[in-house]
C-alpha cells in the first residue's frame, strides 16, 4: 500500500503522521498522543516509504540521522588520532623506504609509535578508509537532507488554512472557548497579525498567520555549504587545481619549477639579514645581546622564466618574465602560483682560489680561481705559466678500483688533478690536490696552494597553487548563511478558527523561541477577543520565560 | 501504471545520486597529487637538448628508429661500468636503426668532456642543465636509468640499474625496427 487516504479526502504518502492537507493525525500513535511531533510537519520521510530494492536499502541507511551522527563521530575521533604523532609528510625521512618510517616512529614514540605506524595512522588523511569515511559523510549529508527537505517543502506548500480540530488540539499551544462575536474577533485578529508582519490567509472562518518559513531551510542551506566545501577538497585531486611542492635551488642555478611545468626559476642571491644593535632601541639591543643575532629577513632574489610556446623540455628557449625578491610571507606570484621562502642552506663551496707557488722560494707565479660547478679546462697565469685541470672530483671519496672517485656531483669535498706548466717545466708537473692533502707522483718544484674559498647558499622554496580556495570560501559562506538563517529566523504559525457554534479555537507553533510566539499571541489578544490558550510544556502554566528553547 | 513509473523514476534518481557519490569516492581514492611516473607503454616525452658540439638533439628526430636513452652521472659507479659496453655496441646498432642517446644529469661541461674522452664515446651526449628533462619529464630517480623506446616513440622497457653486456645487446635488439 503506497497511499493513505485521509478522511478529508486527501491522499497521503505511506508513512505520513499528519495529513498533509487538514492535519488530522493518521497513525495510532499520533491519535493517542496529546501533542503531536511537528518535526518535518508529520510528513512521510522518503526513506520510510519502501524498503525493497538494494538501492532503497542503501538509501535508507544513509538517510538515517543515527547513521549520520555515527559517521560524524567516527570522522571526529579518527581525525583527532591523526594529530597525536606527526604525519608522514612531516617526518624527516628521505626516500620512501617504509622500514625507515617504522624505525622513526618506534625510536621516538616506542611501542605506541610502532602500533601507530602499523595501523596506518601515520598517513591517515590520505588513507583509503579515511577518504571513504569522508565520502560516506558527504553521502549521508546529501541523502538525509533530500529525504527531509522535499517532504517538508511539499507539506508546507500544501498546508491548508483550515485545519481539523484534532490537529489544533494536539498543538503545544492551544485554547478554546465561546466567543460572543467570532466574526469580529477574526477580523480584528487578522489586522493585528498583519501589523505584526505575519502573512495571513483566510478561508472559511479560519485564519492561518505565518511568518519566516524561510528559517526552516537554514539547516539545508548549511548542508549545501558543506557539500560545496567537500567538492572543493575533492577538486584538489584534479591536475592543475592544487599544487604543493618544494624545491631546493642554489645561487646561480636555474631550475624547472616542480608543479609548474614550463616555468623556470633562477636563484640570483640568497641572503639573511639580522637586526643590528644600532638600529634597535635600548630594550631590543639588550635582547640581541642576550640571544645573539636575531633574523630580520630571509630573502631569495630570483628571476622567473617561461619556456616559449611550443618549445620542448630541455631546450634553452626561454623568455624572461620578472625579477623578484622573495621574502617570508611575500611570495613570488605568477599564473595562480605562489612561491614562498621556506628554508635555506648556507656555506656550500662555490669557488676555490689557488696560487701556483715555487716550493723552495715560496714565490707565486699567479693565482687562479676554479668555479666548482662549471670548472674550466685551462687557467692561464701569464708569463708562460698555466694550469691544466686534468680531473675534478666534486665529492672526493677516496680511491675506488684504483681511481679517485666522487660520491656525488655536489662540491662537498673537492679534489683536483692539476698539470702545472711553468717556464721551468713546460710539459707540466702533475699534482693531486684535495682538501688538506697533496699527492705527487714525483717530487714537484711547484705546488698549487689553496688560498681561499667562496661559498654559495641554497634557498628552500615552496610552490603553491590552489584554485579550490574560492570554492572552499564559497562553501564556508553558504554554510554560515545557513547557520544564520536557521538561528535568527523562527518559523511561527498561528491558527485561529471557528468551531462548532460560537466556539473558537486557537493554536500556534514555532520551531524555536516559544516565548516570543506567546508575546505575539498576547498582542493579538489585546485587540481581539480570543480564547485563552495554554502552553502544554510550560509547567508553571504562567507565562514565563522559556528562553533557549530549540527544536 | 503511473505508480510503476513513479517507482521507477525514484529508483533511477536514487541510483544516480548513489552512483555519483560512489564515483566521487573512487575519484578521491585514485587521484594522487604525486607527479606522474612514466610507465612502459607510455609515449616517451619529446625533448630538445644540446649535445657537446652545441647541436640540437630532439627525440622526435629519431622517429622510425629505436632509441636507447641512457641517463647517467660521472659520480655514479654503475654508469661507468656499463658505458664501455654501450659504446661498443652502439656503432653496430646505429646501422640497424637503434640510436643511443645519453643524457647527463646537470654536471659541468668539464666533467662530461673528460668523461667522453676517457671512455671514447661516439654517440650524442647531452647535459640536462636545468634537470627539466630528467627530473620533470622523465622523472628519473636512480642512476643509471635506461629507457628503451621503439620506432613509434613508445617506451618498451625501463631499466633502473646497471646492465650487463649481454643485457645491453638484447635490449638494443628488442627495439630494433624490422
Amino acid at each position: 500500500m503506497s497511499k493513505f487516504k485521509c478522511q478529508c479526502g486527501h491522499e497521503n504518502p505511506f508513512g505520513t503522521v499528519l495529513c498533509e492537507k487538514c492535519g488530522r493525525p493518521l497513525t495510532d500513535e499520533a491519535q493517542k498522543s496529546e501533542m503531536v511531533d511537528m518535526r518535518y510537519e508529520g510528513s512521510a520521510r522518503r526513506s520510510q516509504t519502501y524498503k525493497k530494492t538494494i538501492i532503497d536499502k542503501i538509501w535508507n541507511f544513509f538517510s538515517s540521522v543515527k547513521v549520520g551522527v555515527s559517521i560524524i563521530i567516527a570522522v571526529l575521533s579518527t581525525s583527532s588520532i591523526g594529530t597525536i604523532f606527526p604525519q608522514k609528510f612531516y617526518v624527516p625521512v628521505s626516500g620512501n623506504d617504509p622500514s625507515e618510517y617504522l624505525e622513526y616512529y618506534e625510536r621516538l614514540y616506542g611501542t605506541v609509535g610502532k602500533l601507530y605506524y602499523q595501523l596506518g595512522f601515520y598517513d591517515m588523511y590520505n588513507s583509503w578508509w579515511f577518504k571513504i569515511l569522508i565520502g560516506m559523510l558527504g553521502t549521508s549529508i546529501i541523502i538525509a537532507s533530500l529525504d527531509r527537505v522535499i517532504p517538508l517543502y511539499k507539506s508546507l506548500k500544501k498546508q491548508r488554512t483550515k485545519r481539523h480540530p484534532s490537529f489544533m488540539k494536539r498543538q503545544r499551544i492551544y485554547g478554546e472557548s465561546d466567543i460572543a462575536d467570532s466574526d469580529e474577533s477574526l477580523e480584528k485578529a487578522q489586522k493585528a497579525l498583519k501589523d505584526l508582519h505575519y502573512k495571513v490567509k483566510v478561508e472559511d472562518g479560519a485564519i492561518l498567520a505565518e511568518k519566516n518559513r524561510f528559517g526552516r531551510w537554514g539547516p539545508y542551506i548549511n548542508h549545501i555549504g558543506l557539500i560545496i566545501f567537500l567538492l572543493g577538497v575533492l577538486m584538489r585531486g584534479i591536475p592543475g587545481f592544487y599544487v604543493d611542492e618544494t624545491m631546493w635551488i642554489r645561487e646561480g642555478e636555474t631550475r624547472e619549477i616542480p608543479g609548474a611545468p614550463g616555468y623556470l626559476l633562477e636563484n640570483i642571491d640568497f641572503s639573511v639579514e639580522t637586526y643590528s644593535k644600532e638600529e634597535s632601541n635600548a630594550v631590543f639591543g639588550e635582547a640581541i645581546e642576550k640571544n645573539g643575532s636575531i633574523v630580520k629577513e630571509f630573502k631569495s632574489d630570483v628571476k622567473l622564466y617561461k619556456e616559449k610556446e611550443g618549445s620542448l623540455p630541455g631546450s634553452a628557449d626561454v623568455e624572461f618574465l620578472k625579477e623578484y625578491p622573495i621574502i617570508v610571507n611575500k611570495p613570488l606570484k605568477f599564473d595562480g602560483y605562489s612561491i614562498f621562502q621556506m628554508d635555506y642552506k648556507i656555506g656550500e663551496l662555490k669557488t676555490m682560489k689557488f696560487t701556483l707557488m715555487n716550493k723552495k722560494t715560496e714565490k707565486s707565479l699567479g693565482e687562479f680561481t676554479i668555479d666548482l660547478n662549471e670548472p674550466a679546462k685551462d687557467y692561464d697565469l701569464g708569463n708562460g705559466s698555466s694550469i691544466e685541470l686534468m680531473e675534478y672530483y666534486a665529492d672526493y671519496d677516496g680511491i675506488v678500483d684504483g681511481q679517485p672517485s666522487s660520491k656525488s656531483p655536489i662540491p662537498n669535498n673537492p679534489a683536483f688533478i692539476f698539470n702545472m706548466k711553468t717556464p721551468d717545466h713546460p710539459d707540466g708537473e702533475k699534482s693531486f690536490v684535495a682538501i688538506r692533502q697533496t699527492l705527487e707522483v714525483e717530487p714537484n718544484d711547484y705546488e698549487a696552494k689553496f688560498m681561499s674559498a667562496e661559498t654559495r647558499d641554497a634557498s628552500g622554496l615552496t610552490i603553491r597553487k590552489d584554485k579550490t580556495l574560492y570554492i572552499l570560501l564559497l562553501g564556508g559562506i553558504v554554510f554560515m548563511i545557513g547557520v544564520i538563517q536557521g538561528s535568527y529566523w523562527q518559523h511561527r504559525r498561528i491558527w485561529i478558527q471557528k468551531g462548532t457554534g460560537s466556539e473558537m479555537l486557537i493554536a500556534a507553533h514555532t520551531n524555536k523561541n516559544w516565548y516570543t510566539l506567546k508575546k505575539d499571541l498576547d498582542k493579538v489578544k489585546e485587540v481581539a477577543a480570543l480564547p485563552t490558550y495554554t502552553d502544554k510544556q510550560d509547567k508553571d502554566a504562567v507565562i514565563d520565560t522559556t528562553e533557549g528553547e530549540t527544536n | 501504471m503511473a505508480k510503476m513509473d513513479k517507482k521507477k523514476k525514484r529508483l533511477m534518481i536514487r541510483g544516480a545520486i548513489l552512483l555519483i557519490m560512489m564515483a566521487a569516492i573512487i575519484f578521491a581514492l585514485t587521484s594522487k597529487k604525486e607527479t606522474k611516473v612514466l610507465a612502459v607503454g607510455d609515449k616517451a616525452p619529446n625533448f630538445e637538448l644540446l649535445d657537446m658540439n652545441g647541436e640540437k638533439v630532439k627525440l622526435s628526430d629519431y622517429e622510425g628508429q629505436g632509441v636507447f636513452l641512457n641517463f647517467w652521472g660521472t659520480w655514479c659507479p654503475p654508469c661507468k661500468k656499463e658505458m664501455p659496453y654501450i659504446e661498443e655496441h652502439s656503432k653496430e646498432f646505429t646501422k640497424k636503426g637503434v640510436q643511443v642517446l645519453s643524457v647527463n644529469i646537470g654536471e659541468s661541461e668539464f666533467k662530461v668532456d673528460t668523461f667522453i674522452n676517457q671512455y671514447g664515446l661516439t654517440f650524442p651526449v647531452m647535459i640536462d642543465k636545468n634537470k627539466s628533462v630528467s627530473r620533470n619529464s622523465y622523472n628519473v630517480v636512480p642512476l643509471p636509468t635506461t629507457m628503451l623506446i621503439d620506432k613509434n616513440g613508445i617506451i618498451k622497457k625501463i631499466v633502473t640499474r646497471e646492465m650487463s653486456e649481454a643485457e645491453i645487446v638484447s635490449l638494443m635488439e628488442s627495439i630494433q625496427p624490422e
